[in-house]
C-alpha cells in the first residue's frame, strides 16, 4: 500500500458519509462567516425552519464592508447597504448563537487573520468560509476551502460539505531565498509558473526548505494565494513553528488536551511514498522580488524585467494580454521599475499581519513617501494594530506619511469607501489585480510589503534591494 | 431549485480567457442581502460606460444576444472569488448553461447549486461552438443534460462529462441540504467518534 499525503490524512479523518459514487459528506471543524456571503444563507435557514447545527464551531466577523477610518462605530460612516449587511450579521450571530467579533471589539479584523490569531484554526482541522482566501488557514496543516453561499447554508445546517476528493499536487521550493525575497514573491512566482488554472482540481501542498524556513505569517501568505493558482486549498505540514504559534492562543487546547493534540498533529505530514498527481519544483535562489504587470495574478515578472508584448503569449492569452495592457495603460518594453504609481496599499489577508508591517516599516524607517503619494496601512486585525503601535511601527508609518487605519479588508476589494479612481495606479500587497478590483478603472500591481514600502518612497515600482 | 432538462437557446460568444468573478459581478453589487435582482448588473463594467449607458459592442448588449441563455467562454471561466453572486447574476439574466474548456472550482460548484449547468469541452469543440455562437440568434445550441450532449445549430453533437450526483440533483431540482439532512445519523455518529478522538476540536 502506498503512503498518504497530508491531504489524504486530513480527508480520511473527516469523512462522515460516503456514497457509492464517491461523493462524501466531509465534516467541518470550523466555519468562519463574514457579512457579504452569509445573509442569504441565514435567510435560507430561516425560510426552511432550520437551525445552526454546531454554533460552537461557527465564528463570525464583519470585515469586507467596514470602514477602516477612525470613528467608524458611527453608523453615518457606512453607506446604507453596507450597514444593512453588517447589521444582518450582528443579528444572525445573536439569533443563532455563534461566536462573534463586532467592529467595536479589538479582536475584530479580516476573518482569515482573526481565525489563526484566536486559535480557532488548528492543525488537521477542516476549515471553511464563504471566501476564496480561506486557503490561508492551510498554513497550519488544516484543510481549508473557500465555499459559496449555498454551501455556507449547507455547512450551517449540517456541519458538513458535499465533496469529492481533489487530486494531490506538490509544490516544492528548494534551498534558500535570496535577500529581499519574501513569501509573497514565492507565492506569486508559483502562480507565474503554473498559471491561474494550474492548480484547478488539486489541493496543493507547499514544501521544501524555503517553505520550512518561513515564519507562520509567511506560510499564511503562501497558502493565501493557492486560490489564485486555481487550487481550492493549499497546505503546509505543521512543525514546531506551527505548534509554538498555536500554543496559548485563546481557543487552542490547553494542558493535557494540548499534549494529546500534539501527538496527533505530529503525524500530519505526507509519507515518503505518497502518490502525487502533479509536482512542481522551484529553486528558492531563482526567485526574485516580483510584481504583476497585468490584470491576472499570473501576470508576474521579476522587478528587473519589462512589460511584455501580447505576442510573447499564445492562444487566448494574446487577446487577454492586449486587453490587460490597454486597461493598465502600459506599453510593451517599458522597464517595470519605471512604472509610476500614485497609491500604496499595505494590508489584506495576504499581507496584513505583524511580520508584514515589520518588513514594510524596516524599509520606511527614517524615510518619507514621495510627495503627493496616497499611502495607507490597514492592519489585518485590531490586535495586529495594537502590537504594531507597541513596537513603534505605527509611528514609522505615520512619520513617513502613511495613513494608519483600523482593521478590515479595505482597499483589497474596495467595498468600503477606500477605492481607486479611474486611471489611478496602486502598488498593493493584496492578492488580486483584476479589472476594477480596487475601484472602477483603477490599476493594481501586486507585490510584497517591503516592495510596496519601497514604491511609496520612490513613487515608482522599485527593486527593494536598492533600498536595503 | 428549478429542474434542468433540455435547453435550446441562443449562445453568446465570450472568447476572453480568465473571465473572473469581479468581471461577472463587480463588488459594489455584493452589498445585497438577497439572491435575486443581480441580472441587470451582470458584467456591469464591460456592459455599461461610466454614465450607465450600454456599451453597444458588448456582446450581451447586441440585439442578437440580449436573450442569450448560454455562454460560450474562454478558458478558466469564473476564476477569482467564491461569491455566489456570480451565478446568481447569470441566472437572473437568464443564462442557464456556460460552456468552456475549464472553470474555476468554486464557481463550477456554485453553478450547480443554482440550476446552471457548466459544461467542459475540449478546445476544438469549444472553438466550433464559439463559431456557431457568433452566428447570432438563429444559431441555437442545444444542451441535453440527460444524454450529456451539446449540439450546435448545424447538428454537430459533443458528449460531456458531469458528476452523477450533481446531474441527479440538477435533473430533479433537488435541495442538497435536505438530502444531507437525511444522513443525520451518519453525521451524529461521526461527531461522537471524532469528539472522542479529538476532543479539543
Ligand atoms: S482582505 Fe481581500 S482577499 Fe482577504 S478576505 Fe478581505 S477582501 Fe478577501
Amino acid at each position: 500500500m502506498t503512503g498518504k499525503t497530508l491531504y489524504d490524512k486530513i480527508w480520511d479523518a473527516h469523512v462522515a458519509h460516503e456514497a457509492d459514487d464517491g461523493t462524501c459528506l466531509l465534516y467541518i471543524d470550523r466555519h468562519l462567516v463574514h457579512e457579504v456571503t452569509s445573509p442569504q444563507a441565514f435567510e435560507g435557514l430561516r425560510m426552511a425552519g432550520r437551525s445552526v447545527r454546531a454554533p460552537d464551531k461557527t465564528i463570525a466577523v464583519p470585515d469586507h464592508n467596514v470602514p477602516t477610518t477612525i470613528g467608524r462605530e458611527d453608523p453615518e460612516q457606512m453607506t446604507e447597504d453596507s450597514r444593512i449587511q453588517v447589521e444582518a450579521l450582528d443579528k444572525n450571530a445573536k439569533d443563532f448563537g455563534i461566536h462573534y467579533y463586532p467592529v467595536s471589539d479589538i479582536r475584530q479584523g479580516i476573518v482569515h487573520i482573526v481565525g489563526p490569531e484566536q486559535g480557532w484554526t488548528l492543525p488537521g482541522m477542516t476549515v471553511v468560509c464563504g471566501d476564496s482566501h480561506t486557503a490561508t488557514h492551510g498554513a497550519f496543516g488544516a484543510l481549508a476551502h473557500g465555499i459559496g453561499t449555498s454551501e455556507v447554508e449547507h455547512v450551517l445546517a449540517t456541519q458538513t460539505l458535499i465533496q469529492k476528493k481533489s487530486k494531490n499536487m506538490k509544490v516544492e521550493i528548494t534551498g534558500k531565498l535570496r535577500p529581499g525575497v519574501t513569501a509573497k514573491d514565492i507565492t506569486l512566482s508559483v502562480i507565474g509558473a503554473t498559471g491561474t488554472a494550474g492548480g484547478t482540481g488539486y489541493v496543493i501542498e507547499y514544501c521544501g526548505e524555503a517553505i520550512r524556513d518561513l515564519s507562520m505569517e509567511g506560510r499564511m501568505t503562501v497558502c493565501n494565494m493557492a486560490i489564485e493558482g486555481g487550487a481550492r486549498a493549499g497546505l503546509i505540514a505543521p512543525d514546531e513553528k506551527t505548534f509554538e504559534y498555536v500554543k496559548g492562543r485563546p481557543h487552542a487546547p490547553k494542558g493535557a488536551q494540548f499534549e494529546a493534540a500534539l501527538d496527533w498533529w505530529k503525524t500530519l505530514y505526507s509519507d515518503d511514498d505518497a502518490h502525487w498527481d502533479k509536482v512542481i519544483t522551484i529553486k528558492g535562489e531563482d526567485i526574485a522580488p516580483v510584481v504583476t504587470w497585468g490584470t491576472s495574478p499570473e501576470d508576474v515578472l521579476p522587478i528587473t524585467g519589462a512589460v511584455p508584448s501580447p505576442n510573447d503569449f499564445e492562444g487566448g492569452k494574446v487577446e487577454a494580454a492586449q486587453r490587460s495592457l490597454d486597461y493598465m495603460g502600459l506599453e510593451p518594453g517599458t522597464p517595470l521599475s519605471e512604472i509610476e504609481i500614485d497609491t500604496v496599499f499595505i494590508g489584506s489577508c495576504t499581507n496584513g499581519r505583524i511580520e508584514d508591517l515589520r518588513a514594510a516599516a524596516a524599509i520606511l524607517k527614517g524615510k518619507k513617501i514621495k510627495d503627493g503619494m496616497r499611502a495607507m496601512v490597514v492592519p489585518g486585525s485590531g490586535l495586529v494594530r495594537a502590537q504594531a503601535e507597541e513596537e513603534g511601527l505605527a509611528d514609522i508609518f505615520k512619520d513617513a506619511g502613511f495613513e494608519w487605519r483600523l482593521a478590515g479588508c479595505s482597499m483589497c476589494l474596495a467595498m468600503n469607501p477606500d477605492q481607486l479612481k479611474p486611471g489611478e495606479r496602486c502598488a498593493a500587497t493584496s492578492n488580486r489585480n483584476f479589472e476594477g478590483r480596487q475601484g472602477r478603472g483603477g490599476r493594481t500591481h501586486l507585490l510584497s510589503p517591503a516592495m510596496a514600502a519601497a514604491a511609496a518612497v520612490t513613487g515608482r515600482l522599485t527593486d527593494v534591494r536598492e533600498l536595503m | 431549485m428549478d429542474k434542468f432538462e433540455t435547453l435550446t437557446g441562443v449562445a453568446a460568444p465570450m472568447p476572453l480567457v480568465n473571465i473572473d468573478t469581479d468581471m461577472i459581478i463587480p463588488k459594489q453589487f455584493l452589498k445585497t442581502i438577497k439572491r435575486s435582482g443581480l441580472g441587470v448588473n451582470l458584467f456591469d463594467e464591460m456592459r455599461y460606460d461610466d454614465d450607465g449607458n450600454e456599451i453597444p459592442d458588448f456582446v450581451l448588449n447586441q440585439p442578437a444576444y440580449r436573450s442569450a441563455e448560454i455562454l460560450v467562454a474562454g478558458d478558466n471561466f469564473g476564476c477569482g472569488s467564491s461569491r455566489e453572486h456570480a451565478p446568481w447574476a447569470l441566472k437572473d439574466f437568464g443564462i442557464k448553461s456556460v460552456i468552456s474548456t475549464s472553470f474555476a472550482d468554486i464557481f463550477y460548484n456554485n453553478c450547480f447549486k443554482n440550476g446552471i449547468l457548466p459544461i467542459v469541452l475540449p478546445q476544438e469543440q469549444v472553438d466550433i461552438l464559439m463559431e456557431d455562437a457568433r452566428k447570432g440568434e438563429n444559431a441555437r445550441i442545444t444542451v441535453d443534460l440527460e444524454n450529456q450532449t451539446v449540439t450546435s445549430s448545424d447538428g454537430q453533437s459533443f458528449g460531456f462529462e458531469v458528476d452523477p450526483f450533481k446531474k441527479h440533483c440538477l435533473l430533479e431540482g433537488l435541495d442538497d441540504i435536505g438530502l444531507s439532512l437525511e444522513k443525520s445519523a451518519s453525521i451524529d455518529a461521526f461527531e461522537a467518534k471524532a469528539g472522542q478522538a479529538r476532543p479539543w476540536v
